[in-house]
Protein backbone atom coordinates (compact mmCIF):
# COMPACT_ATOMS: atom_id res chain seq x y z
CA UNK A 1 0.00 0.00 0.00
CA UNK A 2 2.96 2.35 0.92
CA UNK A 3 4.55 1.59 -2.24
CA UNK A 4 1.29 2.25 -4.11
CA UNK A 5 1.38 5.99 -2.54
CA UNK A 6 4.88 6.67 -3.05
CA UNK A 7 4.38 5.90 -6.88
CA UNK A 8 0.92 8.31 -7.39
CA UNK A 9 2.32 10.88 -4.61
CA UNK A 10 5.76 11.20 -4.30
CA UNK A 11 6.08 14.53 -2.82
CA UNK A 12 3.43 13.99 0.16
CA UNK A 13 4.81 10.24 0.89
CA UNK A 14 8.24 12.32 1.21
CA UNK A 15 6.65 14.75 3.31
CA UNK A 16 5.15 12.33 5.76
CA UNK A 17 8.96 11.06 6.84
CA UNK A 18 9.79 14.93 6.70
CA UNK A 19 7.52 15.80 9.65
CA UNK A 20 9.12 12.88 12.03
CA UNK A 21 12.34 14.57 11.08
CA UNK A 22 13.65 11.18 9.25
CA UNK A 23 13.63 10.20 5.62
CA UNK A 24 12.45 7.11 4.48
CA UNK A 25 15.94 4.96 4.41
CA UNK A 26 16.18 5.25 8.16
CA UNK A 27 18.45 8.12 7.98
CA UNK A 28 18.43 11.38 9.96
CA UNK A 29 17.96 14.90 8.06
CA UNK A 30 21.86 15.31 8.50
CA UNK A 31 22.93 12.12 8.83
CA UNK A 32 25.06 10.67 5.53
CA UNK A 33 25.14 7.58 4.09
CA UNK A 34 27.72 4.80 4.76
CA UNK A 35 30.61 5.94 3.00
CA UNK A 36 33.49 3.60 2.07
CA UNK A 37 36.72 4.31 -0.31
CA UNK A 38 39.17 1.59 -1.85
CA UNK A 39 42.36 3.25 -3.29
CA UNK A 40 45.15 1.68 -5.20
CA UNK A 41 42.64 -0.67 -7.20
CA UNK A 42 43.57 0.13 -10.59
CA UNK A 43 46.80 -1.23 -11.01
CA UNK A 44 47.33 0.28 -14.88
CA UNK A 45 46.93 4.40 -13.67
CA UNK A 46 49.13 5.93 -11.64
CA UNK A 47 46.95 6.67 -8.93
CA UNK A 48 42.87 5.69 -8.51
CA UNK A 49 40.45 5.44 -5.37
CA UNK A 50 36.62 4.04 -5.96
CA UNK A 51 34.44 5.81 -3.38
CA UNK A 52 30.85 4.75 -2.35
CA UNK A 53 28.45 6.75 -0.73
CA UNK A 54 25.21 4.59 -0.21
CA UNK A 55 24.34 3.69 -3.50
CA UNK A 56 26.37 6.33 -5.45
CA UNK A 57 29.60 4.72 -7.13
CA UNK A 58 32.33 7.08 -8.86
CA UNK A 59 35.79 5.82 -9.53
CA UNK A 60 38.63 8.17 -9.99
CA UNK A 61 41.56 6.82 -12.18
CA UNK A 62 44.50 9.34 -12.89
CA UNK A 63 47.17 9.35 -15.86
CA UNK A 64 50.03 10.61 -15.80
CA UNK A 65 51.38 11.93 -19.38
CA UNK A 66 54.09 14.37 -20.62
CA UNK A 67 53.36 17.66 -22.41
CA UNK A 68 55.05 20.85 -23.04
CA UNK A 69 54.19 23.26 -20.57
CA UNK A 70 52.02 26.16 -21.62
CA UNK A 71 53.85 29.13 -23.77
CA UNK A 72 52.20 31.78 -20.89
CA UNK A 73 53.28 29.79 -18.14
CA UNK A 74 56.51 27.65 -18.49
CA UNK A 75 56.65 26.50 -15.01
CA UNK A 76 53.51 24.75 -14.86
CA UNK A 77 51.83 21.43 -15.66
CA UNK A 78 48.64 20.59 -16.24
CA UNK A 79 45.27 18.69 -14.33
CA UNK A 80 42.41 17.70 -16.55
CA UNK A 81 39.77 16.34 -14.99
CA UNK A 82 36.82 15.13 -16.81
CA UNK A 83 33.59 13.86 -15.52
CA UNK A 84 32.17 10.66 -17.27
CA UNK A 85 28.44 9.74 -16.47
CA UNK A 86 27.42 6.57 -18.83
CA UNK A 87 24.29 4.78 -19.61
CA UNK A 88 25.30 2.47 -16.76
CA UNK A 89 24.87 4.26 -14.37
CA UNK A 90 21.71 5.85 -14.47
CA UNK A 91 18.66 5.15 -17.29
CA UNK A 92 18.65 8.91 -17.74
CA UNK A 93 22.33 9.29 -19.42
CA UNK A 94 22.25 7.82 -23.02
CA UNK A 95 25.20 7.10 -25.22
CA UNK A 96 26.84 9.66 -26.93
CA UNK A 97 28.56 13.01 -26.07
CA UNK A 98 28.42 14.06 -22.81
CA UNK A 99 25.13 15.59 -21.25
CA UNK A 100 25.08 18.37 -19.56
CA UNK A 101 25.10 16.87 -16.62
CA UNK A 102 28.34 15.69 -16.89
CA UNK A 103 29.67 19.07 -18.05
CA UNK A 104 28.80 20.64 -15.44
CA UNK A 105 29.90 18.19 -12.63
CA UNK A 106 33.40 18.42 -14.63
CA UNK A 107 33.44 22.00 -14.80
CA UNK A 108 32.26 21.61 -10.55
CA UNK A 109 35.78 19.41 -10.31
CA UNK A 110 38.00 21.70 -12.46
CA UNK A 111 36.58 24.51 -10.30
CA UNK A 112 37.46 22.81 -6.91
CA UNK A 113 40.93 21.93 -8.27
CA UNK A 114 41.54 25.15 -9.27
CA UNK A 115 40.01 27.06 -5.80
CA UNK A 116 41.59 24.88 -3.39
CA UNK A 117 45.28 24.61 -5.35
CA UNK A 118 45.26 21.23 -4.07
CA UNK A 119 47.90 20.50 -6.52
CA UNK A 120 50.03 23.48 -7.45
CA UNK A 121 50.94 23.25 -10.86
CA UNK A 122 54.41 24.39 -10.42
CA UNK A 123 55.41 20.83 -8.76
CA UNK A 124 54.12 19.26 -11.88
CA UNK A 125 57.34 21.25 -14.32
CA UNK A 126 60.04 18.31 -14.91
CA UNK A 127 62.06 21.34 -17.26
CA UNK A 128 60.79 24.95 -17.09
CA UNK A 129 59.86 25.64 -20.95
CA UNK A 130 60.48 22.09 -22.19
CA UNK A 131 58.68 19.18 -20.59
CA UNK A 132 55.79 18.68 -17.47
CA UNK A 133 53.28 16.64 -16.18
CA UNK A 134 50.12 16.27 -17.52
CA UNK A 135 47.64 14.26 -15.03
CA UNK A 136 44.55 13.04 -17.06
CA UNK A 137 42.00 12.52 -13.61
CA UNK A 138 39.04 10.81 -15.39
CA UNK A 139 36.38 10.24 -12.74
CA UNK A 140 33.42 7.71 -13.81
CA UNK A 141 29.97 7.33 -12.64
CA UNK A 142 29.26 3.26 -11.94
CA UNK A 143 26.03 3.88 -10.20
CA UNK A 144 24.08 7.50 -9.84
CA UNK A 145 21.73 7.51 -6.71
CA UNK A 146 21.79 11.21 -6.02
CA UNK A 147 25.28 13.24 -4.70
CA UNK A 148 27.61 13.21 -7.42
CA UNK A 149 29.53 15.71 -6.37
CA UNK A 150 30.45 14.80 -3.12
CA UNK A 151 31.56 11.37 -4.26
CA UNK A 152 33.49 12.91 -7.04
CA UNK A 153 35.11 15.25 -5.19
CA UNK A 154 36.36 12.60 -2.36
CA UNK A 155 37.36 10.23 -5.00
CA UNK A 156 39.66 12.55 -6.83
CA UNK A 157 41.09 13.81 -3.42
CA UNK A 158 41.46 9.64 -2.77
CA UNK A 159 43.39 9.00 -6.22
CA UNK A 160 45.35 12.03 -6.03
CA UNK A 161 47.20 11.32 -2.42
CA UNK A 162 47.38 7.70 -4.16
CA UNK A 163 49.68 8.99 -7.53
CA UNK A 164 53.00 8.10 -7.77
CA UNK A 165 55.09 10.09 -10.37
CA UNK A 166 58.30 8.50 -10.97
CA UNK A 167 61.41 10.24 -11.36
CA UNK A 168 62.49 12.20 -14.60
CA UNK A 169 65.64 13.42 -15.51
CA UNK A 170 66.91 15.16 -18.85
CA UNK A 171 69.81 14.00 -19.97
CA UNK A 172 72.16 16.52 -20.96
CA UNK A 173 73.89 14.69 -24.16
CA UNK A 174 70.26 13.44 -25.94
CA UNK A 175 68.48 15.90 -24.89
CA UNK A 176 65.75 13.03 -23.65
CA UNK A 177 63.88 12.10 -20.82
CA UNK A 178 64.72 9.10 -18.85
CA UNK A 179 62.38 7.98 -16.85
CA UNK A 180 63.03 5.93 -13.70
CA UNK A 181 60.43 3.94 -12.83
CA UNK A 182 61.95 2.58 -9.64
CA UNK A 183 62.17 5.59 -8.04
CA UNK A 184 58.59 6.62 -7.58
CA UNK A 185 57.14 9.77 -5.17
CA UNK A 186 53.57 11.09 -4.14
CA UNK A 187 52.35 14.33 -5.23
CA UNK A 188 52.23 17.05 -2.94
CA UNK A 189 48.69 17.88 -2.09
CA UNK A 190 48.67 20.64 -0.45
CA UNK A 191 44.79 20.81 0.81
CA UNK A 192 42.04 18.75 1.58
CA UNK A 193 38.55 20.17 -0.25
CA UNK A 194 35.27 18.27 1.18
CA UNK A 195 32.00 18.86 -0.25
CA UNK A 196 28.90 18.59 1.47
CA UNK A 197 25.18 18.33 -0.37
CA UNK A 198 22.14 19.75 0.60
CA UNK A 199 18.67 19.40 -0.90
CA UNK A 200 16.04 21.82 -0.22
CA UNK A 201 12.60 20.38 0.57
CA UNK A 202 9.43 23.03 0.25
CA UNK A 203 11.62 26.03 0.57
CA UNK A 204 12.54 25.53 4.31
CA UNK A 205 13.78 22.09 4.95
CA UNK A 206 17.40 21.58 4.30
CA UNK A 207 18.16 17.74 3.78
CA UNK A 208 22.13 16.31 3.79
CA UNK A 209 23.34 14.10 0.97
CA UNK A 210 20.23 13.49 -1.05
CA UNK A 211 19.66 10.38 -2.75
CA UNK A 212 18.70 10.42 -6.43
CA UNK A 213 14.55 10.14 -5.50
CA UNK A 214 15.38 13.54 -2.94
CA UNK A 215 17.58 15.12 -5.67
CA UNK A 216 14.57 14.78 -8.29
CA UNK A 217 11.77 15.84 -5.89
CA UNK A 218 13.72 19.16 -3.88
CA UNK A 219 13.05 22.33 -4.77
CA UNK A 220 17.06 23.01 -4.55
CA UNK A 221 20.15 22.49 -4.07
CA UNK A 222 23.65 23.24 -2.05
CA UNK A 223 27.11 22.19 -2.36
CA UNK A 224 29.67 23.53 0.17
CA UNK A 225 33.20 22.76 -0.51
CA UNK A 226 35.23 23.14 2.50
CA UNK A 227 39.14 22.87 2.86
CA UNK A 228 41.00 22.89 6.80
CA UNK A 229 40.20 25.80 9.17
CA UNK A 230 37.07 26.55 7.71
CA UNK A 231 38.14 27.78 4.45
CA UNK A 232 35.43 27.44 1.72
CA UNK A 233 36.56 26.42 -1.75
CA UNK A 234 33.11 26.84 -3.31
CA UNK A 235 29.36 27.47 -2.48
CA UNK A 236 27.49 26.59 -5.50
CA UNK A 237 24.20 26.98 -5.48
CA UNK A 238 22.55 26.28 -8.88
CA UNK A 239 19.66 28.15 -8.21
CA UNK A 240 16.50 26.67 -6.55
CA UNK A 241 14.66 27.93 -3.44
CA UNK A 242 16.15 31.18 -1.61
CA UNK A 243 18.22 30.45 1.49
CA UNK A 244 18.55 33.04 4.66
CA UNK A 245 21.95 33.72 5.90
CA UNK A 246 20.92 31.88 8.88
CA UNK A 247 20.36 28.42 7.43
CA UNK A 248 23.41 28.57 5.48
CA UNK A 249 25.25 28.94 8.87
CA UNK A 250 23.71 25.26 9.71
CA UNK A 251 25.00 24.28 6.53
CA UNK A 252 28.32 25.92 7.64
CA UNK A 253 28.51 23.77 10.45
CA UNK A 254 27.20 20.30 9.14
CA UNK A 255 30.40 20.98 6.51
CA UNK A 256 32.84 21.48 9.40
CA UNK A 257 31.79 18.10 10.52
CA UNK A 258 31.50 16.57 7.72
CA UNK A 259 35.01 17.67 6.51
CA UNK A 260 36.99 16.28 9.94
CA UNK A 261 34.77 12.82 9.09
CA UNK A 262 36.22 12.27 5.76
CA UNK A 263 39.75 13.45 7.02
CA UNK A 264 39.70 10.60 8.99
CA UNK A 265 38.32 7.84 6.83
CA UNK A 266 40.96 9.37 4.45
CA UNK A 267 44.16 9.14 6.72
CA UNK A 268 42.67 5.66 8.01
CA UNK A 269 42.61 4.12 4.26
CA UNK A 270 45.80 5.80 3.62
CA UNK A 271 47.93 4.41 6.69
CA UNK A 272 46.58 0.93 5.40
CA UNK A 273 47.35 0.69 2.10
CA UNK A 274 51.06 2.65 2.95
CA UNK A 275 51.51 -0.11 6.24
CA UNK A 276 50.97 -2.95 3.83
CA UNK B 1 11.84 50.61 -30.40
CA UNK B 2 11.36 51.67 -26.75
CA UNK B 3 14.84 52.54 -24.70
CA UNK B 4 14.41 52.38 -21.02
CA UNK B 5 16.55 54.93 -19.08
CA UNK B 6 20.31 55.20 -18.94
CA UNK B 7 20.94 55.12 -15.36
CA UNK B 8 23.73 57.31 -14.24
CA UNK B 9 24.43 55.51 -11.16
CA UNK B 10 27.26 55.44 -8.99
CA UNK B 11 25.74 54.04 -6.17
CA UNK B 12 27.57 53.08 -2.63
CA UNK B 13 26.43 50.26 -1.14
CA UNK B 14 26.88 49.72 2.55
CA UNK B 15 28.71 46.41 4.11
CA UNK B 16 25.76 45.51 5.96
CA UNK B 17 25.75 44.44 9.62
CA UNK B 18 29.49 42.88 10.26
CA UNK B 19 32.04 45.52 11.84
CA UNK B 20 34.92 44.41 9.76
CA UNK B 21 37.56 47.33 10.28
CA UNK B 22 37.90 46.74 6.58
CA UNK B 23 34.47 47.93 5.05
CA UNK B 24 35.33 50.19 2.43
CA UNK B 25 32.43 52.11 0.25
CA UNK B 26 31.73 49.75 -2.47
CA UNK B 27 30.59 50.85 -5.60
CA UNK B 28 28.40 49.74 -8.52
CA UNK B 29 29.45 50.46 -12.12
CA UNK B 30 27.58 52.64 -14.16
CA UNK B 31 24.53 50.65 -15.41
CA UNK B 32 21.73 50.94 -18.22
CA UNK B 33 19.20 48.90 -19.45
CA UNK B 34 17.31 48.74 -22.80
CA UNK B 35 14.22 46.71 -23.64
CA UNK B 36 12.28 45.73 -26.29
CA UNK B 37 15.19 46.11 -29.20
CA UNK B 38 14.41 42.92 -31.40
CA UNK B 39 11.30 42.30 -33.59
CA UNK B 40 11.49 38.46 -33.65
CA UNK B 41 11.79 37.79 -29.72
CA UNK B 42 8.84 37.71 -27.48
CA UNK B 43 10.73 39.81 -24.79
CA UNK B 44 14.64 40.98 -25.18
CA UNK B 45 16.79 43.27 -23.15
CA UNK B 46 20.53 45.01 -23.11
CA UNK B 47 22.17 45.27 -19.87
CA UNK B 48 24.97 47.14 -19.43
CA UNK B 49 27.13 47.19 -16.40
CA UNK B 50 30.25 49.55 -16.89
CA UNK B 51 31.67 47.93 -20.15
CA UNK B 52 30.45 44.45 -19.51
CA UNK B 53 27.22 44.18 -21.35
CA UNK B 54 24.64 40.99 -22.51
CA UNK B 55 22.19 41.09 -24.93
CA UNK B 56 18.94 38.43 -24.27
CA UNK B 57 15.84 37.13 -25.90
CA UNK B 58 13.27 34.95 -24.89
CA UNK B 59 10.98 32.90 -26.71
CA UNK B 60 8.11 32.02 -24.89
CA UNK B 61 5.75 30.56 -24.11
CA UNK B 62 6.00 28.61 -26.82
CA UNK B 63 5.45 24.59 -28.28
CA UNK B 64 7.94 22.06 -26.71
CA UNK B 65 9.53 18.85 -28.18
CA UNK B 66 7.34 16.31 -26.73
CA UNK B 67 10.43 14.67 -25.07
CA UNK B 68 11.02 17.41 -23.42
CA UNK B 69 7.87 18.34 -21.31
CA UNK B 70 6.91 18.54 -18.27
CA UNK B 71 3.08 17.54 -17.49
CA UNK B 72 2.61 20.24 -15.25
CA UNK B 73 4.94 22.93 -15.83
CA UNK B 74 6.84 25.12 -18.26
CA UNK B 75 10.22 23.68 -19.90
CA UNK B 76 12.65 26.51 -19.44
CA UNK B 77 15.85 26.84 -21.35
CA UNK B 78 18.77 28.76 -21.10
CA UNK B 79 21.40 29.58 -24.13
CA UNK B 80 24.51 31.27 -23.67
CA UNK B 81 26.52 32.17 -26.38
CA UNK B 82 30.27 33.40 -25.88
CA UNK B 83 31.45 36.64 -27.27
CA UNK B 84 34.32 34.54 -29.62
CA UNK B 85 34.53 30.89 -30.10
CA UNK B 86 32.06 28.28 -29.65
CA UNK B 87 30.27 27.28 -26.06
CA UNK B 88 32.33 24.89 -23.94
CA UNK B 89 31.98 23.20 -20.40
CA UNK B 90 32.05 26.73 -19.14
CA UNK B 91 29.06 27.98 -20.79
CA UNK B 92 27.26 24.93 -20.20
CA UNK B 93 27.77 25.22 -16.25
CA UNK B 94 26.76 28.57 -16.31
CA UNK B 95 23.45 27.96 -18.67
CA UNK B 96 22.39 25.14 -16.01
CA UNK B 97 23.30 28.15 -13.21
CA UNK B 98 20.78 30.32 -14.85
CA UNK B 99 18.35 28.56 -15.59
CA UNK B 100 17.85 27.35 -12.34
CA UNK B 101 17.50 30.69 -11.21
CA UNK B 102 15.03 31.37 -13.53
CA UNK B 103 12.69 28.48 -12.51
CA UNK B 104 12.88 28.97 -9.17
CA UNK B 105 11.17 32.58 -10.00
CA UNK B 106 9.60 31.87 -13.23
CA UNK B 107 5.56 30.55 -12.53
CA UNK B 108 6.00 27.59 -14.74
CA UNK B 109 2.46 25.69 -13.37
CA UNK B 110 0.52 28.71 -15.03
CA UNK B 111 1.90 27.31 -18.46
CA UNK B 112 2.39 23.57 -18.50
CA UNK B 113 3.87 21.78 -21.49
CA UNK B 114 5.10 25.04 -23.38
CA UNK B 115 8.79 25.86 -23.45
CA UNK B 116 10.25 29.39 -22.73
CA UNK B 117 13.64 29.56 -24.08
CA UNK B 118 16.01 32.40 -22.91
CA UNK B 119 19.28 33.25 -25.34
CA UNK B 120 21.88 35.44 -23.86
CA UNK B 121 24.58 36.61 -25.96
CA UNK B 122 27.62 38.00 -24.60
CA UNK B 123 28.47 41.53 -26.03
CA UNK B 124 31.73 42.16 -24.26
CA UNK B 125 33.14 41.28 -21.30
CA UNK B 126 34.80 43.38 -19.04
CA UNK B 127 34.10 41.60 -15.34
CA UNK B 128 31.04 40.69 -13.51
CA UNK B 129 29.74 38.45 -16.50
CA UNK B 130 27.24 36.54 -15.01
CA UNK B 131 25.97 38.74 -13.05
CA UNK B 132 25.59 41.03 -15.90
CA UNK B 133 23.51 37.98 -17.71
CA UNK B 134 21.24 37.03 -14.91
CA UNK B 135 20.26 40.96 -15.20
CA UNK B 136 19.41 40.89 -18.40
CA UNK B 137 17.86 38.13 -18.60
CA UNK B 138 15.33 39.21 -15.77
CA UNK B 139 14.47 42.08 -17.71
CA UNK B 140 14.01 39.92 -20.85
CA UNK B 141 11.84 37.67 -18.99
CA UNK B 142 9.92 40.72 -17.90
CA UNK B 143 9.79 42.79 -21.37
CA UNK B 144 8.15 39.15 -22.46
CA UNK B 145 5.52 39.16 -20.07
CA UNK B 146 6.07 36.16 -18.65
CA UNK B 147 4.53 35.63 -15.44
CA UNK B 148 7.28 35.46 -12.30
CA UNK B 149 6.68 35.36 -8.65
CA UNK B 150 9.62 37.90 -8.17
CA UNK B 151 12.16 39.46 -9.87
CA UNK B 152 15.73 38.14 -9.33
CA UNK B 153 19.22 40.68 -10.20
CA UNK B 154 23.28 39.16 -10.12
CA UNK B 155 25.77 40.47 -7.90
CA UNK B 156 29.47 40.23 -7.79
CA UNK B 157 31.74 41.09 -5.48
CA UNK B 158 35.80 40.23 -5.24
CA UNK B 159 37.83 40.03 -2.63
CA UNK B 160 41.16 41.19 -2.97
CA UNK B 161 44.77 39.87 -0.85
CA UNK B 162 43.77 41.91 2.07
CA UNK B 163 40.29 41.42 2.31
CA UNK B 164 38.55 44.60 1.09
CA UNK B 165 35.42 43.29 -0.81
CA UNK B 166 35.11 45.57 -4.12
CA UNK B 167 31.31 45.16 -5.85
CA UNK B 168 31.09 44.59 -9.20
CA UNK B 169 34.40 44.10 -10.24
CA UNK B 170 36.24 44.25 -13.14
CA UNK B 171 38.43 42.10 -15.12
CA UNK B 172 41.55 43.13 -14.00
CA UNK B 173 39.83 43.36 -10.54
CA UNK B 174 38.43 39.90 -10.80
CA UNK B 175 42.65 38.69 -12.16
CA UNK B 176 43.94 40.20 -8.93
CA UNK B 177 41.48 38.96 -6.52
CA UNK B 178 41.68 36.39 -3.97
CA UNK B 179 38.20 35.25 -4.58
CA UNK B 180 35.66 36.03 -6.82
CA UNK B 181 31.63 35.93 -5.53
CA UNK B 182 28.68 36.03 -8.03
CA UNK B 183 25.08 35.42 -5.68
CA UNK B 184 21.57 35.98 -7.42
CA UNK B 185 19.54 37.44 -4.89
CA UNK B 186 15.69 37.83 -5.49
CA UNK B 187 13.75 41.32 -4.67
CA UNK B 188 10.87 39.71 -2.11
CA UNK B 189 12.85 39.46 0.85
CA UNK B 190 16.49 39.00 -0.82
CA UNK B 191 16.92 35.58 -0.23
CA UNK B 192 20.33 33.70 -1.93
CA UNK B 193 18.84 32.18 -4.94
CA UNK B 194 21.83 30.96 -6.21
CA UNK B 195 25.86 31.64 -5.92
CA UNK B 196 29.09 30.26 -7.36
CA UNK B 197 32.45 31.27 -5.87
CA UNK B 198 35.82 31.19 -7.18
CA UNK B 199 38.73 30.83 -4.83
CA UNK B 200 39.52 30.80 -1.31
CA UNK B 201 37.65 32.51 1.80
CA UNK B 202 36.52 32.57 5.38
CA UNK B 203 33.03 31.96 6.64
CA UNK B 204 33.01 35.53 8.21
CA UNK B 205 33.89 36.90 4.92
CA UNK B 206 31.08 35.45 2.75
CA UNK B 207 28.49 36.74 5.09
CA UNK B 208 30.55 40.38 4.20
CA UNK B 209 29.93 39.49 0.97
CA UNK B 210 26.11 38.49 0.97
CA UNK B 211 25.33 41.64 3.25
CA UNK B 212 26.80 43.61 1.03
CA UNK B 213 25.10 42.14 -2.20
CA UNK B 214 21.94 42.34 -0.61
CA UNK B 215 22.35 46.16 -0.11
CA UNK B 216 23.70 46.43 -3.33
CA UNK B 217 21.02 44.38 -4.69
CA UNK B 218 18.04 47.04 -3.44
CA UNK B 219 19.76 49.63 -5.66
CA UNK B 220 19.77 46.98 -9.00
CA UNK B 221 15.82 46.55 -7.85
CA UNK B 222 15.08 50.33 -7.82
CA UNK B 223 16.81 50.84 -10.99
CA UNK B 224 14.12 47.99 -12.68
CA UNK B 225 11.61 49.75 -10.75
CA UNK B 226 12.25 53.33 -12.32
CA UNK B 227 13.06 51.70 -15.52
CA UNK B 228 9.84 49.88 -15.95
CA UNK B 229 8.01 53.07 -14.72
CA UNK B 230 9.50 55.22 -17.07
CA UNK B 231 8.66 53.10 -19.92
CA UNK B 232 5.05 52.51 -19.46
CA UNK B 233 4.00 55.64 -18.45
CA UNK B 234 5.58 57.17 -21.88
CA UNK B 235 3.12 55.01 -23.59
Amino acid sequence: MAAGFKTVEPLEYYRRFLKENCRPDGRELGEFRTTTVNIGSISTADGSALVKQGNTTVICGIKAEFAAPPLDAPDRGYVVPNVDLPPLCSSRFRTGPPGEEAQVTSQFIADVLENSQIIKKEDLCISPGKLAWVLYCDLICLDYDGNILDACTFALLAALKNVQLPEVTINEETALAEVNLKKKSYLNVRANPVATSFAVFDDTLLIVDPTGEEEHLSTGTLTIVMDEEGKLCCLHKPGGSGLTGAKLQDCMSRAVSRHKEVSRLLDEVIQSVTHK
Amino acid sequence: MEVAKRADRKVSADTGAESSPRGPVCSLRHFACEQNLLSRPDGSASFLQGDTSVLAGVYGPAEVKVSKEIFNKATLEVILRPKIGLPGVAEKSRERLTRNTCEAVVLGALHPRTSITVVLQVVSDAGSLLACCLNAACMALVDAGVPMRALFCGVSCALDADGNLVLDPTTKQEKEARAVLTFALDSVEQKLLMSTTKGLYSDAELQQCLAAAQAASQHIFRFYRESLQRRYSKS
